[in-house]
């Protein structure tokens, strides 16, 4: 499947393995930095900085900073926010961002190219331009929930999640792969009668295991670590999120252990979804190779 | 190829389609034409009063520029005054831009840049000289992270398509700086980057055994900008190499039996299997490359602040810088479509230059 | 945890206050999420408050301080504001002017012995109340004074120019220390106006004409200001202070461990200089040549425009303006007490406590940030020009820049209604 075929000689596997170490050092670093410093008091911590001691649990090793994490801001409670609305938004981008792409690249409707091209403008726009305007809109929406239809969605999990459910880099990652799918196989699917909803459900999804992987990424990426947007809509401290959580750490009784700590745990559900995510999609295609 | 009730289907082409591009016009579009509509007004984030319509004023303020050229001073001989560095002296610009009647449309402006043409100097004026320095900046960025990033997550992504044992785990560890916000990145490589006692320079000091002095990464203009294109590009090129290995993995693995057959050597097969097959790949990771970087910000949020000395201002930051920190929402919104109509501007190019030939 | 707090004490004011049903609610925002010892205190006065009273009960809602600012904006626009609300003095204005907030109706005695800096004024009426003050002072330790043999200045007499500048080069060529001086440059925002628009002052500028608030032309750019900035960038080339790239630890541990011989911060500081040295010494601003001033005036609480209880907002404010209540806010975050009397039994600020010195500072020294809307551009700029020439820009075109952009944005607001 790969192109390289494995290499047993002894002396050019070490320099292999020597390469990609030295390079996976490189990336490492700084998140271990982080780690490690989580667990020193502050001014140890500071002082460490200007030499190797920053990457080695020495001194005066705890977890105190993350107890005062948590004794200052309600972490548990930011890191579930942020879980809750990432997850949400990811299986809905997910799912109406492959079905709008699934259209634009195998069905024929008119105005078709046309709104793929609006759609994929909308790339080029930086959320910061379009936050104002979309805070104005979200506070007049109607909605109907436990008490009926109110007007005004601030403080919510729906004003975190629905205006980011569709964007144009998701449904562009599926059009660029749906288009590399053999055509063949749909055109056989619909010679033998299925339709359209059974064509994307048994033939297309199924088939797109890496870049449901990609974007699904790259939307919990983006969705975890957003700043500005909850701190506009969100007033009430029961739904911030995480990103919000850490403004907490630097008033002015800043301690720097207490901030490592804090972005020690909120890096955690991140890493922990991405490699529930490579091994379940990237390694099954690695093994089946798709394109035979 | 014909349409035939097979292929035209345009009730399913729209139902499928409408969910996500409904939620897109509502969430996106509509808000963003607003704030197109915002920047030819003077609405104020927070004002009592009334928004008035402007026309260009906030574009005419970002993008106005002048040239002039002046001479050297001269003493009452005749002979051009010097500066202690041999260089001629010239009037400063200051009386020609500021309450001077005879130059009316110089008023507020301030030097962008200079170059010399014999003794005689051309001044270019820029009525919003730190807005200019945010373009130029971001476009220096672009221009050096999507190529660098690029062929970079590319090398990777080849050291990374090897079956070697534990493989996995290199992926995943050079993956993990994505994993990490920006601005989680931002604070740790401020402690890296500082000049009197961070990591990059103590480290430097020992790989040199003292002879490359302490730089000032982020507090000197002329490293600023590149410590924030190096850190960049550390934190997003994981991601990069992700997506090209993905692609990698679609080459069928019978096209590399067949020139291992003819007897091509490594860089053949690269040149004529397997970057053809990555095309798509490639136009993926160049535009999307392009897009991020255009939109640099929260880097400079945390680091610099478009400091120091307007090394490190980005278009994003000025936006907002000026949309919120400066209560002036139309001038952020003009920002916007400037940035909206560059980027524009370049990803038609890119599709031009990458369409397939067919 | 805080909810906790919260729910327990309006339970038992609801036990014991037996007609709690009638009382109103009124929500309140603060800006100090993630400071326990502010939060203690502030909720505690309003379980002591609900509890004191039938009419009205008050919930609060923390903010982290960075965001605050935003997210008040943010929910103006949306038209979601609380009805108490607390906002930085210098900020006041321009959330005044906007229509944010309405005057509080506070009778004057309740106010009369506050300090000045204390009262938020605009366009005549009182819209804020503080229950602190902040000061900034030059500090040190009388150990490091006697080393270097200068004289210890005193409020009567601080040191001129030239003694500041002796000071600064024998800290500099005694080789004992980084930095002569801790400016606190790698703290950006509102901190550089706050902290140096004072030094400006004593030169004989000032960011904006205090006469019109119409421009800046000649205050921010005279020569005075010139005079300021060119002293202003010789700190920096001179290396008496680190810059704008300043390590975020050394700002607030810095001249704890050692690495300056002084510190220019605020009093929100001196609790943990106080522990780290038992000789600290907090001396006053030099005299530039026009005085010395320091800054003034600090976070303040008002009500927003869209409250229907004013007189709601106003019984709370009294309410804490109690001495028990001032003091215990100034023992907790070590900021100075609102009232003389206050002062009187708090731990740092009463006769003979260790920052007692601090009061007489801000009564003498203290002189607010320019009382307008246009503040917040102001300070943005006034930032920025800082920054730059400590980075090298030439002073004239930093300043004149400076100049412009603010006499351009007050046009643009049509004078902010002055």
């Amino acid at each position: 499947m790969s192109a390289i075929t494995s290499d047993n000689h002894g002396l050019r596997l070490v320099v292999r393995y020597a390469v990609l170490v030295l390079i996976a050092v490189i990336f490492l670093f700084p998140l271990v930095f982080m780690l490690i410093s989580s667990l020193k008091p502050d001014q140890q911590l500071l002082a460490d900085t200007s030499s190797l001691r920053a990457f080695l649990p020495v001194g005066d090793i705890s977890l105190n900073n993350y107890f005062a994490a948590f004794d200052r801001a309600p972490v548990a409670l930011f890191v579930m926010n942020s879980v809750i609305v990432t997850g949400v938004t990811v299986l809905l981008s997910l799912l109406i961002c492959s079905l709008a792409a699934f259209s634009f690249v195998f069905l024929k409707w008119s105005g078709r190219a046309l709104i793929l091209s609006v759609i994929l403008a909308t790339l080029i726009v930086p959320f910061e331009t379009i936050a104002i305007p979309l805070l104005l809109i979200a506070s007049k929406l109607p909605w109907i929930g436990t008490e009926g239809l109110t007007f005004g969605w601030l403080n919510s999990y729906r004003v975190q999640i629905v205006p980011f459910i569709a964007d144009g880099l998701t449904i562009f990652l599926f059009v660029q792969y749906f288009k590399d799918l053999p055509g063949e196989l749909i055109e056989a699917a619909r010679v033998e009668g299925a339709t359209w909803p059974q064509v994307y459900r048994r033939i297309v999804m199924p088939l797109a295991g890496p870049v449901i992987a990609t974007a699904a990424i790259l939307k919990f990426l983006v969705m975890y670590n957003q700043y500005l947007w909850p701190l506009m809509v969100v007033q009430q401290e029961s739904y911030r999120p995480v990103m919000v959580g850490l403004q907490y750490f630097f008033q002015l009784n800043r301690a720097w252990g207490e901030i490592m700590a804090y972005l020690s745990l909120i890096t955690l559900p991140v890493l922990a979804f991405y490699l529930v995510l490579q091994r379940a999609f990237i390694a099954s295609i690695a093994s089946t190779g798709v394109k035979g | 190829m014909a349409t035939t009730k097979l292929t035209r289907s345009n009730g399913a082409g729209w139902a499928f389609a409408l969910p996500g591009f409904g939620l897109m016009v509502i969430f996106i579009i509509l808000p963003f034409l607003f704030a197109f509509g915002l920047s030819f007004t003077n609405q104020r984030l927070i004002s009592p009063n009334p928004t008035e319509f402007v026309g260009t004023a906030n574009y005419r303020q970002l993008l106005g520029f002048g040239t002039i050229t002046l001479d050297p001073l001269r003493d009452d001989a005749g002979v051009v005054q010097r500066a202690a560095d041999g260089s001629p002296e010239y009037p400063r610009l200051r009386e020609y831009t500021r309450n001077n009647p005879d130059y009316p449309q110089f008023d507020g402006m301030r030097e962008w840049f200079s170059f010399g043409r014999g003794e005689s100097r051309t001044y270019v004026l820029a009525r919003d000289v730190v807005f200019m320095k945010a373009v130029v900046n971001t476009v220096v960025f672009v221009l050096v992270v999507a190529p660098v990033q690029g062929l970079l997550a590319l090398g990777l992504a080849l050291l990374i398509n090897q079956r070697l044992r534990g493989i996995n785990v290199f992926r995943t560890i050079y993956f993990m700086p994505v994993v990490v916000s920006i601005v989680v990145v931002s604070l740790l490589w401020r402690f890296i980057y500082d000049g009197q006692d961070g990591l990059l320079n103590n480290m430097l000091d020992a790989i040199s055994f003292g002879l490359i002095p302490p730089v000032d990464w982020l507090g000197n203009p002329s490293t600023a900008l590149g410590s924030i294109i190096a850190m960049s590009i550390w934190q997003a090129v994981g991601f990069h190499m992700i997506i090209w290995l993905s692609g990698l993995q679609t080459i069928s693995p019978t096209l590399y039996e067949a020139a291992s057959i003819e007897g091509a050597s490594k860089w053949q097969t690269f040149r004529y299997v397997t970057w053809p097959g990555l095309r798509n790949t490639a136009v993926l990771v160049l535009i999307v490359i392009t897009m991020q970087a255009f939109a640099l910000f929260a880097q400079i949020d945390v680091m610099t602040r478009g400091g120091p000395l307007d090394s490190t201002q980005t278009i994003v930051f000025q936006a907002v810088e000026r949309g919120y920190g400066k209560q002036d929402i139309s001038g952020g919104s003009a920002i916007s479509v400037i940035l909206f109509c560059i980027v524009l501007s370049i990803s038609l190019i890119q599709r031009y230059l990458t369409r397939e030939k067919s | 945890m805080k909810t906790m707090h919260l729910l327990t004490g309006t339970a038992l004011a609801a036990l014991l206050g037996g007609s709690a049903m009638a009382q109103t609610e009124l929500t309140m925002w603060y800006h100090g999420a993630g400071n326990q010892v502010e939060a203690d205190i502030l909720n505690g006065i309003i379980s002591d408050f609900n509890a004191s009273q039938s009419d009205w009960s008050v919930t609060i809602e923390s903010f982290p301080q960075i965001a605050y600012n935003d997210s008040v904006v943010a929910a103006a626009l949306s038209g979601n504001l609380p009805d108490i609300l607390d906002v930085d003095g210098p900020v006041m204005p321009n959330w005044a002017w906007a229509g944010y907030m309405q005057p509080l109706p506070l009778d004057e005695s309740v106010i009369a012995d506050l300090l000045p800096g204390t009262k938020g004024y605009w366009d005549g009426q009182l819209y804020s109340v503080g229950f602190w003050d902040a000061a900034v002072a030059l500090v040190s330790r009388q150990s490091i004074l006697d080393d270097l043999g200068l004289r210890t200045p005193t409020l009567a007499e601080p040191w001129t120019l030239e003694e500041f500048m002796g000071a600064m080069e024998a800290a500099k060529v005694s080789g004992a220390y980084d930095f002569a001086i801790n400016l606190g440059m790698g703290d950006k925002g509102e901190w550089y106006p706050y902290a140096f628009s004072p030094f400006l002052q004593s030169f004989g500028g000032d960011i904006i004409d205090r006469e019109t608030y119409a421009s800046a032309e000649g205050v921010l750019n005279g020569d005075a200001a010139m005079a300021f900035g060119n002293w202003w960038q010789s700190m920096f080339t001179n290396g008496y202070a680190p810059g704008t790239s300043q390590d975020l630890g050394d700002v607030q541990t810095g001249f704890a461990e050692g690495k300056y011989a002084f510190s220019w911060t605020g009093n929100w500081m001196a609790l943990a200089t106080l522990a780290a040295f038992d000789d600290a010494v907090f001396l006053p601003a030099p005299d530039f040549g026009n005085g010395s001033t320091i800054g003034a005036a600090s976070w303040q609480f008002g009500v927003s425009a869209a409250s229907e209880h004013p007189d709601g907002a106003a019984a709370f404010i009294a309410f804490a303006l109690q001495d028990e209540y001032l003091a215990a806010f100034s023992n907790g975050i070590g900021l100075i007490p609102a009232s003389p009397s206050a002062a009187l039994v708090s731990d740092y600020y009463a006769p003979g406590a260790p920052m007692e010195v601090f009061f007489e500072l801000s009564a003498q020294q203290g002189f607010v940030r320019p009382v307008t809307p246009g503040y917040v551009v102001a300070a943005k700029v006034f930032e920025k020009a800082m920054a730059d020439i400590a980075n090298g820009a030439d002073v004239t075109d930093a300043l004149d820049a400076a100049v412009d952009e603010i006499n351009t944005d007050i046009a643009r607001n049509s004078g902010y209604g002055h």
